[in-house]
């Protein structure tokens, strides 16, 4: 699986774009496949076998969103997407429909090559394949004994902060949508709920971060959800 | 079984009326039972103590009749200059109305209620004058005596034999906020008489003598005391009910006074309405008009209408219905409206013994209904009402032309059937002869009804016994059998006109009330396909004036409430534009037929539809007794009705119209701006991109080449965060800010706007302090996040780079308060607002980059969030922004925690 050079695949329909990200990702060791359209994106996708795909929102002869689930129906490869819109629904819609990042261009090669990273590295190392412990900051999970530490001592969370802290600490790095954390912790009944989660994501950083005011690990994505960074 | 839930009618009654009260003025009445008790006196007294108190009074009008003590008591009260009135070479002093509503004190002194106005003023009554007061918020003090209240007007004439004129309504008495009763006994009024203390009017004073009477006195003050007595019982019932206290909630059936032509009626509804007043019910007064009716004189339907007009006034629902048998249209009208209790008056005492009063026979006809006799009342109640101005001017009848050709076409069918009858002698019996005869009349009967059958019978058997019943060509008659036929002959003809006259009569009312359905369907109809508030004038305008025979004109309001008729047939008298506008603000009809200036030609209704009143409708019928009939009345109501209907339904189609055409800009407006965002947006990624990934080319750049493309890439982000403000700018500006609102904890918001501008804030320390039971608020957590991204900005544009910024809230009131503060420069002193607007700036030609957008993008998040931002002045050092966000009711956490 470890390719000496990884493929990315970049569907996106500006050329100067495409330029700019092949020119990132060529730099950090990529192979770059380019295309502009959404159909020649699936086809690429299945025969190209990228181990990342850069998606464009908006493409001239389809929407990314519909792109995403016809891809999640055979494929789990990660996909990234760019979004030109200041509208936050369409990215919720994309990470809903099995992107794991986004980014609202215009965007820096910096923030472009650090999300590159970041996907890539919980795709080769998935967050407790190794070791049931976790790390983040000064605090360390044990999800099998469910306990938590912060600098060292014991820290309390209910059976809820607890499931929620999971499901971060699973999907480390990636942006969780409000919908998809009330569905695996509150259950499908708790879906409209969305300040449940921001309640309890309050009661986490107080618990486990130094400024709860100014988190390092437990980030907010406003309007679109929640990210636990490591 | 008494029914235990309030009465919604009179509940919803009751909140109207508070509604009212709102804005509606007190009215307190001191009550007496005759002049000389001392009413102006306590009412003055009761006035200086609500001056002395600081209360705004004024006197409207006080007669003192010359006595000193009174007078003493208006010194020192402010007067209201009186209104002058020339009548007939001599000058009337009158209330001012107008000058009193112009003055408008919180509370007013306007002396006899009873009054009539001289001829000319607005209203002819003072009662109606204190309304118009009392609606418009100021509180009136008012005196009145016993014998001027409508119910009781004519038990007191026949008590004293003094005939009072002016009278009140009894329902306005009832309506008053206070009734103070202001009593002496009878031996101290009669020691004041004699001491001249009490005044009397001139054309009392000859009956003084009758009046001033110790009996007359001891019975004039019973009444008062009793019919206070049915206030303050009124009041009570109302704080039963208010509280919900059980038991007065009883089905309550209503009283139904039926009236006649006959000069009684107004003594019968007079004792109607008391009754009724005792008994705390409803009640109608109805007149059933039958075919013998209409062949009433004149004058005397007038009087009827005037009976029903002074029911009305009475508080009495009318109405006139029609039918051949009055006892069953009773009946049924009773059964149809809950009416529990009829009141007749007594009819002729018995002509015949057979024959049935009318009690009788209602109560044969419906055994559950009480009947209520009443005695028929002194001769003189049956005197008309006080003259009322040039309704009713003398019509010629229409039909004395035509009877007489009826009479005429009678007499030649007579002269043929005798000729013909003498034909057929010569071939036939004397029995079948009469036949012919017989024919005649049935037919004349059948074709001219009740008069021409009577007129051939009496011809017919003059006819026929003069010339074919032996002896011929003499009056005599031998037979006594032929009494027989003379006498069928004649009982023939008079049940067929009888037939014929009732069912011509049913047949006229079937169709004047499918002509009144037919106008109404058409009209209706006519009003519905119209597009356009002028159409709707004009069709109305046309169609009215057909169908009532009047002159018709629809005013309608401009932008400045002011009326106006759009038509050709529009009003050129001022007064009456005057009368209409009147109308239009309160919302009450005006003019001939009601209590407002009723000297005008016209009637003017409200147009009242649903929303609010739409206009005025203005009639004048060239038949002015059209506007006593209840009926016509209601048609034209009705008419109005369907016309401020159609007005509004117009008026919505222009404000949909409106709406559409908004919201297709609104929409071109969203689209024109996503294109230009997604055009200048994409550039600029490209630009941003190309400049960062220029240090990633190969072969390395050069030490200054890498800075430069640096330097690109820091202006391009500049760029960036100025366009993204012009484009918030421009997205708020073009129209209301569309919130996404959700529950939100503050210190979220803070940490995400925190991360944001982190970079930008360098080494400037940020502490944050918020409460540790800080609710979640409802906001749009991106423009929130927004507006502390720009304040916070500000701070890192305007301070030095070691400064110290603090990020506190707390709640206020019923607000979240957030503040920002630092310890830098400070916002220049009075440029605290400036700085809000758009493309201002702290100061002029300065390096620090921006075009002054940020802090105006704040104001308009903030404001359609209903909060308040503002740059805190007179700060020693430093500069603080606070915004604040209107507290909600939270939603409930805990249940999260299953």
């Amino acid at each position: 699986m470890n390719a000496p050079t990884p493929v990315a695949l970049l569907v996106e329909d500006e050329p100067q774009i495409r330029r700019f990200v092949r020119t990132a990702l060529e730099a950090e060791g990529w192979t770059v496949h380019e295309t502009g359209t959404m159909k020649q994106g699936l086809i690429d996708a299945g025969t190209r076998k990228p181990d990342l795909l850069i998606l464009d929102l908006g493409l001239p002869d389809g929407d990314g969103v519909t792109f995403i689930r016809e891809l999640r129906g055979w494929s789990a490869l990660p996909v990234i997407v760019l979004s030109a819109r200041m509208g936050e629904s369409d990215k919720i819609e994309a990470l809903d429909a099995g992107a794991d990042d986004y980014l609202t261009k215009p965007f820096g090669v910096g923030e472009l090559l650090a999300r590159v990273r970041a996907t890539l590295r919980r795709r080769h190392h998935p967050p407790g394949s190794a070791s049931p412990v976790f790390h983040f900051g000064e605090v360390e999970v044990d999800t099998e004994s469910r306990t938590v530490k912060r600098k060292g001592e014991a820290v309390h969370l209910t059976p809820v902060e607890f499931r929620l802290l999971s499901l971060l600490i699973a999907n480390v790095g990636k942006v969780l949508t409000h919908r998809h954390i009330l569905r695996e912790v509150w259950g499908p009944a708790g879906i409209e709920h969305h300040h449940y989660v921001r309640v309890y994501m309050g009661h986490l950083r107080q618990k486990l971060e130094d400024d709860p005011a100014q988190p390092r690990h437990l980030l907010t994505e406003t309007a679109v959800g929640y990210r636990l960074v490591a | 079984m008494a029914e235990t839930r309030p009465d919604p009618d009179a509940l919803l009654a009751r909140v109207k009326r508070e509604e009212l009260g709102a804005v509606r003025g007190r009215l307190k009445i001191f009550f007496g039972s005759s002049a000389g008790v001392g009413k102006t006196y306590a009412m003055l007294l009761a006035a200086r103590r609500m001056r002395d108190e600081g209360r705004d009074v004024v006197v409207g009008i006080v007669e003192t009749h010359g006595r000193g003590e009174t007078a003493a008591l208006v010194e020192g009260l402010e007067p209201l200059p009186r209104k002058e009135i020339d009548h007939k070479d001599r000058t009337l002093t009158e209330f001012d109305i107008d000058a009193a509503l112009a003055r408008r004190p919180q509370l007013i002194l306007v002396d006899e209620l009873a009054h009539t106005n001289a001829p000319g003023s607005r209203h002819p009554k003072r009662w109606q004058d204190i309304d118009e007061l009392l609606s418009n918020g100021v509180d009136v003090f008012t005196t009145l005596n016993v014998q001027h209240l409508e119910s009781l007007n004519d038990v007191v004439g026949g008590i004293t034999g003094v005939k009072v004129w002016e009278t009140v309504p009894d329902t306005f008495f009832d309506d008053a906020d206070d009734v103070v009763l202001v009593d002496i006994p009878a031996e101290e009024l009669l020691a004041r008489l004699k001491e001249g203390k009490v005044y009397m009017p001139e054309q009392a004073e000859r009956a003084a003598g009758n009046f001033f009477r110790k009996g007359n006195l001891m019975a004039l003050r019973e009444l008062a005391l009793r019919r206070t007595a049915d206030v303050v019982e009124g009041a009570v019932q109302e704080y039963r009910a208010d509280k919900a206290i059980g038991g007065v909630w009883k089905t309550q059936p209503r009283l139904l006074c039926c009236t006649g032509p006959d000069p009684g009626s107004e003594h019968v509804v007079r004792s109607a309405a008391r009754m009724a007043g005792q008994l705390g019910v409803e009640w109608s007064a109805v007149y059933v008009e039958t075919p013998l009716l209409q062949r009433l004189l004149p004058e005397k339907r007038e009087r009827i209408l005037r009976v029903l007009k002074l029911a009305q006034d009475l508080g009495a629902h009318t109405a006139i219905l029609t039918g051949g048998d009055v006892c069953q249209e009773i009946v049924d009208h009773a059964r149809a409206g809950n009416f529990g209790t009829v009141v007749v008056g007594r009819g002729p005492t018995r002509r015949l013994p057979w024959r049935r009063t009318m009690s009788d026979a209602i109560a044969a006809a419906e055994d559950t209904l009480d009947v209520l006799e009443i005695g028929r009342g002194a001769r003189e109640s049956g005197t008309p009402l006080p003259a009322r101005p040039a309704i009713a001017p003398a019509e010629p009848s229409p039909k004395a032309g035509e009877r007489r050709a009826r009479y005429l076409w009678t007499m030649l069918a007579c002269v043929a059937t005798t000729a013909s009858a003498a034909i057929l002698h010569r071939y036939f019996d004397l029995a079948n002869i009469v036949m012919v005869f017989l024919l005649t009349v049935v037919l004349v009967g059948a074709r001219w009804g009740r008069g021409p059958a009577v007129l051939a019978a009496v011809v017919n058997v003059l006819a026929f016994d003069f010339f074919f019943v032996p002896p011929r060509f003499s009056f005599a008659v031998t037979d006594v059998q032929y009494l027989l036929t003379f006498a069928v002959m004649l009982a023939v003809g008079l049940v067929t006109g009888q037939l014929t006259a009732g069912v011509r009569f049913q047949a006229r009312v079937a169709g004047h009330r499918e002509e009144r359905a037919r106008t109404l369907y058409e009209f209706a109809r006519e009003l519905s396909g119209l597009l356009t508030t002028g159409q709707v004038i004009e069709v109305a305008e046309d169609f009215m004036s057909r169908t009532f025979r009047a002159n018709v004109s629809i005013l309608v309001p401009d932008e400045g409430e002011r009326l106006a008729s759009p038509t050709a047939r529009g009003m050129r008298n001022p007064v009456d534009v005057a009368a209409a506008q009147w109308s239009y603000d309160r919302a009450e009809p005006a003019g001939a037929g009601t209590d407002t200036l009723p000297a005008n030609d016209f009637l003017f209704l409200p147009l009242k539809a649903p929303m609010r009143t739409r206009g005025v409708l203005a009639i004048r019928p060239e038949r002015s007794r059209d506007l006593m009939i209840p009926e016509q009345m209601r048609q034209y109501e009705t008419f109005a009705a369907l016309t401020a209907i159609a007005l509004e339904r117009v008026h919505y189609v222009d404000v949909a119209q409106d709406a559409l055409i908004k919201i297709e800009s609104e929409r071109l407006r969203n689209s024109l701006l996503s294109a230009l965002s997604h055009d200048l947006r994409t550039p600029l990624a490209v630009l941003l991109g190309l400049s960062e990934s220029m240090a990633l080319t190969q072969p390395a750049l050069s030490a200054q080449q890498a800075d430069i493309a640096r330097t690109i890439g820091e202006e391009v982000r500049r760029l960036i965060a100025l366009v993204n403000n012009l484009l918030d700018m421009a997205r708020i500006q073009s129209g209301e800010v569309r919130l996404n609102l959700d529950w939100h904890p503050l210190e979220e918001v803070i940490g995400s706007a925190l991360r944001a501008i982190r970079p930008a804030l360098g080494d400037r320390r940020v502490a944050v302090e918020l409460p540790p039971d800080l609710p979640l608020v409802s906001m749009d957590a991106v423009l929130i996040e927004r507006v502390l991204v720009n304040l916070l900005e500000n701070v890192s544009k305007y301070t030095p780079a070691d400064s110290r910024v603090t990020v506190s809230a707390r709640t206020s009131g019923g607000d979240l308060e957030v503040s920002i503060a630092d310890d830098g420069p400070g916002v220049p002193t009075g440029k605290e607002e400036a700085i809000f607007e758009k493309f201002a700036r702290g100061e002029k030609e300065t390096a620090t980059p921006g075009v002054g957008l940020g802090l105006a993008i704040c104001r308009a998040i903030v404001e359609a969030h209903k909060g308040r931002i503002h740059a805190e002045t007179g700060r020693a050092k430093g500069a603080r922004f606070v915004f604040t966000l209107p507290l909600g009711n939270p939603p409930d956490v805990k249940a999260a925690s299953a």
